[in-house]
């Protein structure tokens, strides 16, 4: 009998994901994955490039834009989908763009019309029935209950009361014309998984999970980067008080809706490091899981959000 | 109490490289908990996360905020709260779904499906215990062994979960009394011998006061058994136990990005793989060495269960998706007929002979299911009584029946190889996962049933008849002109000098299905029959017509799946069911009317018309005559 190899956690988790992206590149018609720029979608799209390699990954990178992402993240974004020598495909929903919808003035209805109903156009225009998700089911109490392939109607709907069993590592990929399934490969991974991948794969992120000095302005109580000023007075109606701050953030989104935390972790073990220590979890910083009470993750994801 | 021995924050201060070595190396453990609500199981699981760290404070002050607002332990920290996430779970108080949940200790990293304790939740719990390790079943120390702990048991035993920890919580509520504590182990085990669990281990604690869970409690010194959290560290991960045994890889994908690759990708179910190896390709049984075990990282020199790999091979042999690729010396069986055990999952019960599609490792298949030998209480699953007549299956029942797949599989038995003998059933409509299953071994019959390759070959058959055999099924309510159409049909087709043959009522019901009435199950097995009986003809070379009502598209489905691609035409005789009952030719839609005639498709029955039919014809507008030539003239050319 040969050594027994015990396989580390990280292993496993990569061994799964894999799994999980061969089954939808044999079982759907035309997948897609979804690319944020974010970390998550970086440890996304690294296992997707081991899945199928030496081959491409057999699919699209799509990101929907909402023009308020920071600079930086639109600088990585072609540079990843080339290193993977995948195709990237970019959308921004025409009606938020000729509105000009914006966090400030909008509200809510930023995320729904740019994030919620972009994603559900684009998805339609091209005639995806399989897209990729980077969310974990430890972010969040209506993910955790959510499967990893997740399906949706027509209208793109989720009914959680209404989810397949999914068994062992048997997904269910069948469904009729129109209808189109969500798949979270990353459904079992936590926040300190990814940062550990990041770390054993030597894999690029945004520079600005790391600490550096960078122009701040205090919106609301909430500490913000000031990522395009002149854009940022426009929607204001005013010049915001700038303060060089060092700080960092724990995830990217929407430079207006994304709080920063003031940090000197400048490395990745210190990056790790502090948010071990933290007291506070991943999505404090985001607007978007409080606006409507309790149950508004559910409630988004009921009406098309990912 | 001293503090939970897995809070390392100390080493994170200090040493973060030190502390994410230890990390990197956890192995990872997942199970399930199982109780009813009252048990205290999500109580349980709010403290694993909130001794582990996993609870940050903005998610804490919400929680007392909660706590307060709907919790039920008055102004103390109602930890269920944190678990049950969805909204209608929370306004109700009780567990729907399975939720997975994650925390980590300095040796492992775990994944706790939490999964719900009605009975009606069964399917949920099933799930959860899929892709569980080990589970911990909760009982109420104030209530011992109940129902619904026999149920958990048994449930978990089925999924093939060995090692079972006995959970008795609230021990704080009966003062921590050695005796009844006792008891409750020893009513339990008479229990669990009976449906052959062999051991499970006992822990003592309570989940709202922290006993026994991450720390040994002075308040049970006479516990000499594991607390909860170092047990759960020392089971053995059942992916590294799998390694030990032959080598089984389900191949997913066919890896081509040239002409000078070709590799075949898959989660490496069981035992090692090392260049040089010979493996088998099943079902074709070809052979061929291992010339690579490929990853991005680089070659392997080993590849281990638990490990998506990619294999190239020595030789160019034909293998695709849903073949598996095994130890060339010990490969596994195929087969077409099972035993198996299957959990209903589905609202709707389960059609005996209806085609479902069995989905298991990466192969899907047609698969029909027969009339259950029996359903197991699951709430009284030992001795006498526990087998219970059935003749289908509903939502969240189980039991033992023989399928039958269309084509052989690759299959070991369930306790043997999960990923080759577990498999879920698909309602090859709704598209709805209506069941699961697990294998346990090969009929007889099909072992020893092998074809008989002929000389005289199909095509030859067809070929001296100068036609290409089809199938033309007509369907349509009773009394909308099938059979006078497909009567005038194979007139036009003897005219032709094509070799043809007419299958209807009259020439079925009286000979070879004359032991079949008008159940549901009967109506499928005839209709099973006629197709079976119409594929030996098509092998014969001819060109058969069918006119049965054959009302349900799943059926239709299934006869279509039968006859090699092309060959089936189905021909929707649409009439509606306002002329069909105004003809009313035989009398039977009056009779129907009148009560006298169960069952009648269209009056107490539904006809699920076909969505993509080959051909339709309008009778309303169309004479038989005038039908029978407009699809002759879609059928041509007739070789």
């Amino acid at each position: 009998m040969t050594d027994q190899t015990t396989l580390t956690h990280l292993q496993r988790l990569e061994a799964e994901s894999i799994h999980i992206m061969r089954e939808v590149a044999a079982e759907a018609d035309k997948p897609v994955m979804l690319y944020s720029i974010g970390k998550d979608s970086a440890v996304m799209l690294h296992l997707a490039r081991k899945a199928f390699y030496p081959s491409p990954p057999p699919f699209p990178l799509l990101h929907v834009d909402t023009t308020w992402k920071f600079q930086e993240m639109y600088k990585l974004r072609q540079k990843a989908a080339d290193d993977a020598g995948m195709e990237l495909l970019v959308h921004r929903n025409p009606e938020a763009e000729e509105r000009g919808i914006n966090p400030f003035d909008h509200g809510p209805l930023h995320t729904d019309m740019w994030k919620t109903q972009g994603l559900k156009q684009a998805l339609d225009k091209y005639g995806f029935d399989a897209a990729f998700g980077g969310a974990r089911r430890d972010e969040e109490k209506s993910r955790a209950k959510e499967r990893i392939f997740s399906f949706r109607t027509a209208t793109h709907g989720w009914d959680p009361k209404n989810q397949r069993p999914e068994l062992w590592n048997l997904y269910n990929a069948r469904k009729k014309k129109g209808e189109s399934i969500r798949v979270f490969p990353l459904s079992n991974w936590t926040e300190l998984d990814i940062w550990q991948y990041i770390m054993a794969q030597n894999i690029e992120i945004v520079p600005l999970y790391f600490s550096a000095k960078r122009p701040t302005y205090e919106y609301e109580g909430g500490l913000f980067m000031a990522d395009d000023l002149d854009r940022l007075e426009k929607v204001m109606g005013y010049r915001p008080e700038i303060t060089e701050r060092s700080i960092r953030f724990r995830t990217l989104g929407c430079f207006p809706l994304t709080g920063a935390v003031e940090s000197e972790a400048a490395s990745l073990q210190e990056v790790v490091q502090e948010m071990l220590l933290t007291t506070t979890s991943e999505r404090q910083g985001r607007v978007i899981d409080k606006d409507a009470g309790d149950a508004s993750m559910e409630k988004k994801k009921q009406e098309g959000y990912f | 109490m001293t503090d939970p021995v897995y809070k390392t924050d100390a080493l994170i201060a200090e040493d973060i490289e030190a502390y994410l070595d230890q990390h990197q190396n956890k192995s990872m453990l997942r199970f399930i908990t199982c109780g009813s609500v009252d048990d205290g199981k999500s109580t349980l699981i709010g403290r694993l996360l909130y001794d582990s760290k996993m609870i940050f404070e903005d998610q804490l002050a919400a929680l007392e905020n909660d706590s307060k607002k709907v919790g039920t332990q008055g102004q103390e920290i109602d930890f269920a709260l944190l678990v049950d996430g969805l909204a209608a779970e929370r306004e109700q108080g009780i567990t729907i779904d399975v939720a997975y949940r994650f925390f980590s200790t300095e040796k492992r990293k775990f994944i706790v499906a939490d999964c719900p304790g009605h009975e009606q939740y069964t399917r949920n719990m099933v799930t959860g215990a899929s892709t569980a390790d080990a589970a911990v079943i909760l009982i109420d120390a104030r209530k011992g062994v109940l129902v619904q702990t026999r149920r958990h048991s048994f449930l978990c035993h089925q999924l093939g979960i060995t090692n079972l920890v006995l959970a008795v919580n609230k021990m704080d509520l009966i003062d921590y009394d050695r005796q009844k504590f006792d008891a409750i182990v020893a009513d339990y085990e008479q229990f669990a011998k009976s449906i052959g669990i062999e051991s499970f281990t006992a822990i003592p604690m309570s989940g709202l006061a922290g006993d026994n869970i991450t720390a040994r409690s002075d308040n049970t010194p006479w516990h000499d058994g594991p607390i909860l959290i170092d047990h759960l560290e020392s089971i053995e991960v059942r992916a590294a136990a799998s390694q030990a045994q032959p080598f089984r890889m389900p191949v997913q994908w066919v890896n081509r990005p040239n002409l000078d690759f070709r590799g075949f990708s898959g989660l490496i179910s069981s035992g090692t793989i090392r260049p040089g190896d010979e493996l088998r390709s099943l079902p074709s049984g070809k052979t061929s060495k291992v010339r690579s075990v490929v990853t991005m990282d680089g070659d392997l020199e080993q590849g281990v269960a638990g490990q998506s790999v990619t294999i190239t091979l020595d030789d160019e042999i034909d293998c695709s998706r849903g073949d598996v690729l095994a130890a060339a010396d010990d490969p596994p069986e195929v087969a077409d007929q099972f035993e198996s055990t299957i959990v209903w999952m589905d609202d709707a019960p389960l059609v005996v002979g209806r085609a479902y599609w069995l989905k298991l490792g990466t192969q899907t298949v047609s698969v029909t299911v027969a009339e259950p030998k029996y359903e197991i209480d699951v709430n009284n699953p030992s001795g006498l009584g526990s087998h219970l007549a059935s003749q289908t299956l509903h939502l969240n029942q189980i039991g033992v029946a023989e399928i039958t797949t269309e084509k052989r599989i690759v299959f070991e038995p369930y306790s043997y190889n999960r990923a080759l003998g577990g498999f879920i059933l698909i309602d090859k409509i709704t598209n709805h996962t209506v069941g699961a299953g697990m294998l346990h071994f090969s009929l007889r019959r099909s072992q020893n049933v092998h074809w008989q390759a002929t000389d005289i070959a199909r095509a030859h058959h067809a070929a001296m008849k100068n036609q290409t055999p089809r199938v033309l099924w007509f369907t349509g309510l009773s009394g909308s002109g099938k059979s006078t159409i497909a009567n005038e049909v194979e007139k036009k087709l003897a005219l032709m000098n094509r070799h043809t043959f007419l299958l209807d009522g009259d020439n079925v019901r009286h000979g070879l299905n004359k032991d079949l009435g008008f159940t549901e199950a009967d109506r499928i097995e005839n209709i099973r029959r006629i197709g079976e009986v119409a594929k030996l003809m098509t092998d014969a070379g001819l060109i058969v017509l069918t006119a049965f009502i054959s009302p349900f598209r799943a059926d239709r489905r299934l006869v279509r799946d039968m006859i090699d691609a092309g060959e089936f035409i189905e021909i929707f005789v649409d009439t509606p069911l306002e002329v069909a009952e105004e003809r009313d030719v035989k009398g039977l839609y009056k009779k129907a009317r009148a009560g006298q005639l169960k069952n009648f498709t269209g009056i107490d029955s539904p006809y699920e018309e076909p969505e993509n039919p080959e051909i339709r014809v309008n009778t309303v507008e169309m004479t038989p005559e005038a039908a029978a030539d407009y699809i002759i003239g879609k059928i041509l050319p007739l070789k």
